[in-house]
């Protein structure tokens, strides 16, 4: 497919920057990708499932760095799961025990012998995620709302029990939702900015390092509501991303100082907040964001000043991290730190047997751990760091978490 | 020693009060074996005998001085011919072997920062072995003193007579006093008939300098009096030593800020945009009035022109780092001197030290100064106010030539030599050592480490916007060192494999402050979190009796337009027209505060010692400052 090695290329060479944009960009190849797999007659799923899992293994391998490309495809392969068993469980109506919920979770609902369409979809729905309060209160003897992914493909999913009816109806489906998931990745920003007046006070001083969108979002909210309060910003080198956030917040006419990196720790004592972007959280609360957060977490702490992170749920990552620093890490070019041409002579490799005197390092990213980080705030509200591994638990199935491995077993 | 064990506990603690102030108590130190056990006899001999009874026996002090006394035991058994230079044998092997071990496991390190940092409370035998270190130093220090103050000859005759005081019994220190007591009423009458001398005993400097001499050059023609009820209360603080620095010039106080513009040379102009939170400091416009100064330079009155030269420099930051900037203030300095002659009706101690408070204040008007700057001008006006009357003034001024020389040569380079050799006992092969910024006497450790074929690697961290640490980097690959270069930022990326951190200051404060170059506090955090052991390399003579929370109330700004400009980065002009916009402000600030449970060991010339016993550190240093 030209698009998906398109898509791979870009990602290769980093011309797409941002786990938004890139989240964005991969549903909607997905999207694509679901409409062009051929249907066959029985196992549809898995066949949807099969080229999905394909194409992102191949994403997720260009930019293994890019978290949020690997959380969207485990999302798609999600919905297909859920559209699969809502869909199964609508064609057997009246049946106890659909072909896919063969788990121990039907031992549950041995007192109820005739269950209504929903209630199966329901129960189907609980085998693909581990139980939780949330599960269980779904889970009650009512049919009660479905969950917010999978509400497309069930209100109109009754009437039909033909086979290839239903193969048809199962793509479409999961097509509706990947949809529904791009409108989510798009209305992220408002969600979260939504939440900002009860963050943020009248008189606060608040520290940002870098630009984040959805960080910018949040303080516009906040200003939008009459609060008037004070932003320092970081720099956030080798970037200087902070300089773009100045200018813009300036021009909502936000009170700005930008101060250099190294002086967070100066300034922290008179900060009553700090709010930061992400560029992946993960399922241990761990934050993986742009380079010189530790420090700032580090400072934070120290002055017991809140460490509070902003972040869309597809920024999510159902992964435990094992040394980031170094492994969902990405070493730039040391032009951005030194002028080029200066100090190329000692760079040089031929020079000292092969080894220069030398070495630039030049990180894009830092490891938050969860403990420095006080208070997450998602789409869906705000979270402990503690509790993302739950939240993460609703959005992917346990089966997707390793991708590469099921793709090779089944190829 | 069983006789005097009941006295020393009620005389400990005014050792620390009185025991160096008087120039007799300092001098019956240096006849001593045991300085510290003398400096307690010293104490309690020393003072004029007719304040006796405050000094002697101060009751309620009891439990707290049962407590300090423990400081006092080592100290005694250690052997003070030991040098500076000469790493000390008992000391070295010890810490470092202890320092090694926790290195290669974090569990181990974390302990020893614990300990270091619990020295506060003094108890633990690390501290009082560390503690030895400096107090040795007073004794050679103290011989010298003795030798000048016969020079002074100011009517105080009991140097001599109180010398030989160690071992006392009750009845032997009562005759001594006796001595005393008749000895200083004789050298009163012998002062009486020398007339003036007596009256302007050594006005020790005010920590604001500056301030102070301006107001005494209008009141300059009348030569004595109007100057000695401030001498009086300077020399009152000098004897307390408690007594608490002056406050520093506040920058939102409207009317001393008027005050100052008037008598302004340089007439810098304020800058826009200023942030609140630091109105208290001055901020000007950088680079607007360089021009104009410089075509000032021929119709100068007031100032010498190597002054001169040297405030440009400041100001337009060619000479930067607290060492250099000292040794190029003195050294202009040395030249007001040579080319001092004193205006006839006029004695060369009062005019000279006015004439060299104005080019202090000058200097100031072009950038603050740093603390070491401030003791340096400290040093050098208790010099010329304490030089004998009757000497000519070509005397004097090779004398204080000589003064400032050794300044020079003792507490900065021979200091810095002697830090280099207590640092590089820290480094072992293999060791990855980081530094931040380019601090000159870690980079002669790095010089010196290397020279000795130890192995090792460096990491240079550097921070916008004066990216210091290319200069240093740039260096060190000259000589061949491994290096890695890398931006503040990234430090929690390179600090998993880095063994140690190497710090520079500009000042450690009383309560173990360092006061740096800021992005030390950050890179100090770091390093405390990922269990790396944190070594500041600072002379003693940057230690300062201020104390500092933050990095707020005091520090220094720099030119804001540094900030919307990145070096080499053409594409970043978001900040262009900043100015205009009223709800921007930038803010360059100069230095940061790190708190001392970051660093776990300052090296310094009189060793290596834990953060939290800088004020032990500074009441000896006391002496030396005021009497060398």
């Amino acid at each position: 497919m030209p698009d998906v090695s398109d898509f791979i290329l870009k990602l290769q060479r980093r011309r797409i920057e941002g786990s938004h944009a890139t989240a964005r960009q991969t549903a909607e190849l997905l999207r694509s990708v679901v409409s062009q797999t051929r249907m066959p007659y029985t196992n549809q799923a898995a066949a949807l499932l099969d080229a999905v899992r394909a194409v992102g293994e191949q994403l997720i391998a260009a930019n293994p760095v890019e978290l949020a490309v690997g959380n969207i495809v485990r999302r798609v392969l999600h919905i297909i799961r859920e559209e699969d068993l809502s869909s199964s469980a609508v064609s057997f109506e009246g049946l106890m025990i659909s072909e896919k919920s063969d788990d121990e979770d039907d031992a549950d609902h041995k007192g109820g012998p005739v269950l209504s369409a929903a209630a199966v979809a329901a129960a189907a729905r609980s085998t693909l995620r581990p139980r939780s309060l949330q599960t269980l209160l779904e889970d009650g003897p009512l049919p009660a709302a479905p969950s917010k992914s999978s509400s497309a493909g069930d209100s109109e999913g009754k009437s039909k029990s033909d086979k290839s009816a239903v193969g048809k109806r199962l793509k479409h489906s999961v097509i509706e939702a990947i949809n529904l998931l791009i409108e989510e990745i798009d209305d992220c920003y408002e969600d979260i900015s939504e939440q900002a007046v009860e963050h943020i006070h009248q008189n606060e001083v608040i520290l940002t390092l870098g630009r984040s969108k959805t960080v910018k979002e949040f303080l516009y909210a906040a200003k939008q509501k009459n609060r008037s309060f004070r932003v320092f910003v970081a720099e956030g080198a080798p970037r200087y991303q902070g300089h773009v956030l100045a200018k813009e917040l300036i021009q909502k006419g936000l009170e700005t100082t930008v101060i250099t990196d190294s002086a967070i720790f100066a300034m922290i004592s008179r900060v009553n907040m700090v709010i930061v972007g992400a560029h992946a959280i993960m399922a241990n609360g761990g934050v993986i964001a742009p380079v010189g957060m530790n420090m700032l977490a580090l400072a934070a702490q120290r002055h017991a000043v809140p460490f509070v992170v902003v972040a869309g749920s597809h920024k999510l990552c159902p992964l435990y991290p094992h040394n980031p620093e170094v492994l969902l890490n990405e070493l730039k070019s040391p032009s951005d730190l030194i002028d080029f041409g200066e100090f190329s002579d000692c760079m040089d490799f031929g020079a000292h047997g092969g080894a220069p005197l030398m070495h630039v390092v030049n990180p894009t990213f830092d490891y938050v751990p969860p403990n420095l980080v006080s208070l997450f705030i998602t789409d869906t509200g705000g979270h402990n760091a503690a509790h993302m591994y739950k939240l993460i638990a609703d959005y992917y199935s346990a089966d997707d978490l390793v991708i590469k491995r099921k793709s090779t077993s089944s190829n | 020693m069983d006789l005097r064990r009941p006295n020393r506990p009620v005389i400990g603690p005014k050792v620390r009060q009185v025991g160096f102030v008087t120039p007799d108590s300092a001098a019956a130190t240096s006849s001593s074996s045991i300085p510290a056990v003398s400096a307690a006899a010293a104490a309690s001999a020393g003072s004029p005998p007719s304040s006796l009874s405050p000094v002697m026996i101060p009751p309620p002090r009891h439990p707290s001085t049962e407590m300090s006394n423990p400081h006092f035991h080592p100290v005694g058994s250690y052997n003070p011919s030991e040098q500076i230079l000469g790493s000390p044998p008992a000391l070295s092997p010890s810490r470092s072997s202890r320092f090694d071990a926790d290195g290669s496991d974090f569990g181990g390190d974390d302990d020893e920062s614990v300990a270091l940092s619990g020295v506060g409370g003094g108890m633990t035998p690390k501290s009082s072995l560390l503690m030895c270190q400096p107090v040795t130093k007073t004794a050679p220090l103290v011989s010298e003193t003795r030798k000048r103050d016969s020079n002074a000859s100011k009517g105080k005759g009991e140097g001599p007579s109180a010398a030989p005081k160690e071992k006392l019994t009750k009845a032997e220190r009562r005759a001594t006093q006796e001595a005393q007591r008749a000895a200083k009423a004789a050298a009163k009458e012998a002062a009486a008939a020398g007339g003036a001398p007596s009256v302007s005993k050594q006005p020790k400097p005010a920590t604001k300098p500056a301030t102070q001499q301006k107001k005494d050059i209008p009141s300059g023609s009348g030569p004595l009096q109007p100057l000695a009820p401030s001498g009086s209360i300077e020399k009152k603080q000098g004897k307390k030593e408690v007594a608490a620095p002056h406050p520093r010039m506040q920058f939102d106080d409207m009317t001393k800020v008027g005050k100052l513009k008037k008598r302004a040379v340089v007439n810098q102009s304020e800058a826009r945009n200023r942030v609140e939170l630091f109105r208290h400091l001055p901020q000007y416009e950088h680079g607007t009035q360089l021009p104009d100064l410089e075509s000032k330079f021929f119709q100068l009155d007031l100032i010498h022109p190597s002054v001169y030269q040297v405030g440009l420099q400041f100001l337009s930051d060619k000479i930067s780092g607290g060492n250099a900037r000292c040794i190029a203030m003195l050294l202009a300095f040395k030249e007001v001197i040579q080319d001092y002659t004193t205006p006839p009706e006029k004695t060369l101690t009062r005019d000279l030290g006015a004439k060299v408070g104005s080019c202090v204040s000058f200097l100031i008007e072009c950038r603050p100064l740093s603390v070491s700057m401030g003791n340096a001008i400290r040093f050098l006006k208790n010099r010329i106010s304490s030089l004998p009357h009757n000497l000519s003034d070509k005397e004097a001024k090779s004398r204080l030539q000589s003064d400032i020389d050794r300044f020079i040569n003792e507490k900065i380079i021979i200091a810095s030599k002697a830090i280099v050799e207590h640092g590089v006992s820290k480094i072992r092969d293999g060791d990855v050592l980081l530094t931040y910024g380019s601090p000159s006497v870690v980079e002669s450790i790095f010089a010196y480490a290397h020279g000795i074929k130890k192995n090792f690697r460096v990491v240079v961290v550097d921070s916008r916007p004066k990216h210091e640490g290319q200069g240093l980097l740039r260096r060190l690959v000259e000589r061949g060192i491994h290096c890695t270069y890398t931006h503040l930022n990234a430090v929690s990326y390179v600090m998993h494999e880095v063994t140690r951190v190497f710090l520079g200051a500009s000042s450690v404060l009383s309560n173990g402050t360092v006061y740096s170059r800021v992005g030390t506090a950050c890179v100090a955090m770091v390093a405390h979190a990922f269990r790396v052991p944190v070594l500041v390399c600072c002379e003693a003579y940057k230690f300062h009796e201020r104390v500092q929370l933050d990095s707020i109330c005091s520090n220094e700004l720099g030119d804001p337009d540094a900030i919307s400009k990145v070096s080499g980065r053409k594409d970043l002009n978001y900040l262009d027209g900043w100015a205009q916009n009223e709800n921007i402000q930038l803010l360059n600030l100069k230095y940061d505060a790190t708190p001392s449970d970051y660093v776990s060991v300052l090296v310094t010339e009189q060793g290596m010692l834990p953060p939290t016993s800088v004020p032990v550190i500074i009441r000896e240093y006391g002496i030396e400052r005021l009497w060398t």
